[in-house]
């Protein structure tokens, strides 16, 4: 006699399992639950919306990261103040002290145009390598990767603040007047560094991926970059030189952020040198709060439409990390 | 029964490259573009996984079936096709995957819980059970670089298992850690199930799936060559085992090619044991197998192999012993392979046959694991065989008899005859 094709074995319930007890935690009936769709298209919408979901990881990575960061240094979060003060002062000394720039409280100049740099550097630099160097989670874990890249700009906002925090004593302690009118375009200036920032760090944190040189070239082409804008040396030494050309200046996105945050920290756009003489130099425009609004507004959309633009090519080369890496 | 998960014609490229050119120097040396064949790690799979079901996916290594599980999860995008899984889902496909090793674990159980999907309030709420259920009570404020790898595993699964999924995909890590921490996750496994949520695992081992499924796909090269009941998905994944494994040059090559002998219908009998649908230990058993053939196979060996429930090889007999040498001529015929005794104890068991010449290294045709037969055990002995055993007691000191042989020789092997 012939025996059929075996059973399949049935998990037995163990009674003495003392987790069957345990009360069954579901939140929702299965219609009302809510559908995770995969495919091969990129919806931005969505895509936001999950990072929108996210945000407490955005934040606990954050967190994470300074925490790490800091953990075995002695002196700890005090290095995020020591490091760029001790640019400050390399700055300092060569072009106030040693090439004799003339212009006067040079430190705060410095300060008010380098804190733009800094929050941009920061996160630029270390989200290039941020999803290589995660490769453990993006191999095995689903979440929303571009949260990799904005943790970067998250804690270089922190640092950001740290040294605002330094920025506002120095003022005190120096007693120097900002341009108190200036200061209501700050906030507009701060949005629009943000997100020029998130779409440079989502951009550069996908593109490193796939071509790994991309890191070694951001640290060069940063470099050049920080030379190119108006922090060292003032607005006025290059619109001198570039004569009527010199509004093309203004079409590197960081520039009218930097500027801005001279033009309301540092307060005023001439000096006079050398001393007792009448020879007036030109610092920042003279424009009114409109001029420097309108270049910020610019400067906000173009930095919106590059954030979408990252988010479109992070989504398209996205699907294929956990291959690459 | 409403699907969890829907899988629909989902197709998944790789690029191949020759040479990865990763630096610049070479792709602008290249051109910039990099020469690449397609592969196709998926094609066209679609499945529907139902509400409350442990589905299986089973495949050899590189058969597709992880990256199959990634795009579920939503790790890699498919090329094409879509899945659609309803509530939340929770993959385990590295245990403590993420962790940061700098970090307590306190620390680390936020992030992972954050990274699978958590709330921040809701890990406080269920912080204490998964610190309990990684027994780690002592460490938990200490850096995780110095957990032993044990400690460092639990704590990866008591926050995998406290996310409460309705959906959880398991990808072979049932198989990590000790005898002690595998129980620990099936019992989990186990529990998920009672309470209806639905768990898909992948796995390469047959017992893994056979255990805990109720349905199993079975991938091969990235296409579905069965999607169904586990015993029959079971059947097809090990018949297509055998088959490529064979023709990889593992083993003899199967010459169907020839087509010169078929092996059919394979049948388990057992007249001894009368209308009883299973054997006693010890009973007889007989296998037929229908043979047909083109041409006389003067040369031709039977083969006969028994598999236990959990896959494991109980018995094959030798392919080279010329006792189990038949005549077959044209036209085939029915070849029985005759067990005296099959001293097993209680189980399924599955048959698997084969024909193979004695001279060449081909085996002719092969049914693997076709019919099963089943033994039932109604004394108390335990274990896979009823070893033939007499206990005896020799007086010490009368000397008037000599030792009484404790065990019998066993005699386990098929012979083999044509009718």
């Amino acid at each position: 006699m012939s025996i059929g094709s075996a059973e399949p074995i049935a998990v037995e319930p163990d009674p003495g399992d003392p987790t069957r007890s345990v009360t069954v935690d579901r939140a929702l009936p299965a219609d009302q639950r809510p559908l995770t769709v995969v495919n091969a298209k990129v919806r931005i919408g969505q895509r936001l919306k999950d990072i929108w979901t996210c945000r407490e990881l955005l934040v606990l990575l954050v967190r994470t990261d300074l925490k790490i960061k800091y953990k075995s240094s002695i002196l700890g979060y005090l290095w995020s103040m020591l490091n760029p003060a001790l640019v400050l002062a390399i700055y300092f000394v060569i072009f106030n002290i040693i090439s004799k720039n003339g212009i006067p409280q040079f430190a705060i100049w410095l300060f008010s145009g380098l804190i733009v740099w800094n929050l941009f550097n920061n996160a630029a630099m270390t989200a290039t390598g941020v999803v290589v160097g995660r490769a453990g989670i993006v191999k095995k874990v689903a979440f929303p990767r571009e949260l990799l890249a904005l943790s970067t700009v998250g804690v270089a906002i922190v640092l950001f603040v740290i040294q605002v925090g330094v920025l506002i004593l120095a003022l005190l302690v120096f007693s120097h007047q900002p341009s108190y009118q200036f200061l209501v375009l700050l906030p507009l200036a701060i949005v629009a560094l943000i997100i020029f920032t998130s779409a440079i760090s989502i951009f550069l944190s996908a593109v490193n991926v796939y071509l790994r040189d991309t890191q070694h070239l951001t640290e060069v082409l940063l470099m050049a970059w920080f030379w190119s804008i108006p922090v060292v040396y003032p607005y006025g030494l290059v619109a001198s030189g570039l004569g009527k050309f010199r509004y093309v200046y203004l079409a590197d996105p960081i520039t009218p952020i930097v500027m801005t945050f001279e033009r309301a920290i540092y307060g005023k756009t001439t000096y006079i040198y050398p001393a007792g003489s009448t020879t007036s130099h030109e610092l920042l425009p003279a424009w009114g709060l409109g001029p420097y609004a309108l270049l910020l507004l610019v400067m906000l959309v173009v930095s919106i439409a590059l954030f979408f633009l990252a988010m479109v090519v992070f989504g398209r080369l996205e699907g294929n990390f956990a291959e690459e890496l | 029964m409403s699907a969890a998960i829907e899988i629909e014609d989902l197709s998944k490229q790789f690029r191949l490259y020759n040479e990865k050119y990763a630096s610049l120097k070479e792709r602008v040396i290249h051109g910039g573009k990099m020469p690449y064949e397609p592969f196709w790690a998926l094609q066209n799979v679609s499945a529907d996984i139902n509400e409350g079901e442990t589905y299986g996916i089973l495949g050899r290594n590189g058969s597709g079936k992880s990256t199959l599980l990634k795009c579920v999860a939503g790790i890699l995008k498919p090329t094409s096709g879509e899945v659609r899984v309803r509530g939340k889902l929770a993959a385990m496909l590295e245990l403590g995957a993420g962790m940061q090793q700098e970090l307590s674990g306190r620390d680390n159980i936020y992030m992972n819980g954050s990274l699978l999907g958590l709330s921040r309030s809701e890990i406080t709420r269920r912080f204490d059970d998964i610190v309990a259920f990684a027994e780690l009570e002592q460490f938990i404020d200490n850096q995780v670089k110095y957990y032993s790898s044990g400690m460092y595993v639990r704590l990866g699964f008591a926050v995998a298992v406290n996310v409460e999924p309705d959906v959880l995909l398991v990808d072979e890590v049932l198989a990590v850690g000790d005898a002690a921490f595998q129980r620990k996750c099936l019992d989990h496994v186990k529990r998920f199930q009672q309470e209806g949520r639905t768990i898909v695992v992948v796995s390469h081992a047959t017992d893994v799936i056979r255990q805990n499924c109720e349905r199993v796909m079975v991938l091969n090269h990235g296409q579905v060559i069965a999607n169904d009941e586990v015993g029959e998905g079971i059947r097809v994944f090990l018949a297509d085992l055998l088959g490529v494994g064979m023709s990889d040059g593992e083993g003899p090559e199967i010459a169907h090619g020839s087509n010169v002998l078929a092996l059919g219908t394979v049948r388990a009998e057992h007249p001894g044991s009368g209308s009883r649908p299973h054997l006693y230990p010890g009973e007889s058993l007989t296998v037929t197998a229908e043979i047909d053939s083109l041409a006389p196979v003067p040369d031709a060996i039977g083969g006969i192999a028994i598999y236990d429930d959990r896959n494991e090889l109980v018995f094959a007999s030798d392919p080279d012993d010329p006792l189990y040498q038949v005549d077959i001529p044209i036209g085939g015929g029915i070849m029985r392979f005759d067990f005296a005794e099959v001293p097993l104890l209680d189980g399924t068991y599955s048959i698997s046959v084969n024909v193979r010449s004695l001279s060449r290294p081909a085996v002719f045709d092969l049914k693997d694991q076709v019919t099963q037969f089943e033994v039932a055990n109604p004394g108390r002995a335990t274990g896979r065989v009823r070893l033939p055993l007499n206990v005896s007691l020799r007086l010490r000191s009368s000397g008037n008899t000599g030792e009484v042989p404790v065990v019998r020789p066993v005699e386990v092997g098929a012979e083999s005859s044509i009718i």
